[in-house]
């Protein structure tokens, strides 16, 4: 009933992924979302850029480790991966520290691409203002 | 205007209930719609049936109930951030082997793509969270 309107969605992940419970529960989101055909972005600000990045090992905390579920959303046609370019640097990351996330472009011979477009602050609010839907966790 | 509010905090832990309840009884009030309001987070405690407030204060769980059942709101509670938290309806009780159920009249559990519909079918989708 609702396939036909399609509209920009943009999920803002602010917070670290352990933490607290909502980034896991933004992830969730995404991959429920991903079925309904919307045009997705994902931003990733503040502590927010933790969540991609690599390697991560939650052994010692008895977290459940979910960053390999990052590495699906290329699949869900989710593809949009915005950082912010300032928290990366206030963090001292870059973006060799973060998961190669990747899809691959039907619109271009399935060519293997990145996910992940390293964003200044003003770009992201320009993209911002592009939204109909924004949802910040 | 139709909204749709999404709830991402749970009752008197944080104000962003109270807020939420504010502005959809604002909106509802001026002659707007509300497509739905979803329940997210530990904002899933909202719809707890167990909620024993002081006399004094404000009873959120009730209010948010009274207020749905004035004007037909659609209330939804996420299943899947309801379940990791103790919160089940009747039907999923018994389904899970508990023996106790505490989701609040007025209120319902539905998936997460409740969320997804009500920010497409909204005007404007407003989150009170953290």
């Amino acid at each position: 009933m609702s396939e036909e309107i399609k509209k920009k969605f943009l999920y803002v992940n602010r917070k670290a992924p352990y933490g607290t419970i909502y980034a896991l529960e933004s992830l969730e989101v995404v991959l429920i979302g991903a079925a309904f055909d919307q045009d997705v972005s994902l931003a990733f600000v503040d502590d927010g850029v933790y969540q991609l990045k690599k390697d991560q090992d939650t052994s010692l905390s008895e977290m459940k480790n979910f960053s390999p579920t990052y590495r699906a959303l290329g699949d869900y046609d989710v593809n949009k991966l915005f950082v912010e370019k300032e928290s990366l640097e206030a963090r001292g990351l870059t973006l060799d520290d973060l998961m190669n996330l990747t899809y691959e472009d039907e619109d271009d011979d399935w060519a293997e691409k990145s996910s992940i477009h390293v964003i200044t602050r003003s770009e992201l609010a320009k993209l911002m203002e592009e939204q109909d839907v924004i949802l910040s966790f | 205007m139709k909204f749709s509010i999404l709830v991402s905090e749970g009752p008197y832990q944080h104000q962003a209930s109270d807020s939420a309840y504010l502005f959809t009884k604002a909106a509802l009030e001026k002659g707007h719609e509300i497509f739905r309001v979803f329940f997210y987070h530990d904002g899933v405690n909202n719809a707890s049936r167990l909620t024993v407030p002081p006399q004094d204060d404000r009873h959120i769980v009730n209010r948010w109930a009274e207020l749905g059942k004035k004007y037909n709101l659609d209330l939804v509670v996420c299943i899947a951030a309801a379940q990791r938290r103790g919160m089940l309806d009747e039907k999923e009780a018994k389904r899970q082997g508990k023996n106790a159920d505490n989701l609040n009249e007025g209120f319902r559990i539905s998936g997460l793509g409740q969320l997804i519909e009500a920010g497409i079918q909204a005007d404007r989708l407003v989150e009170f969270g953290d």
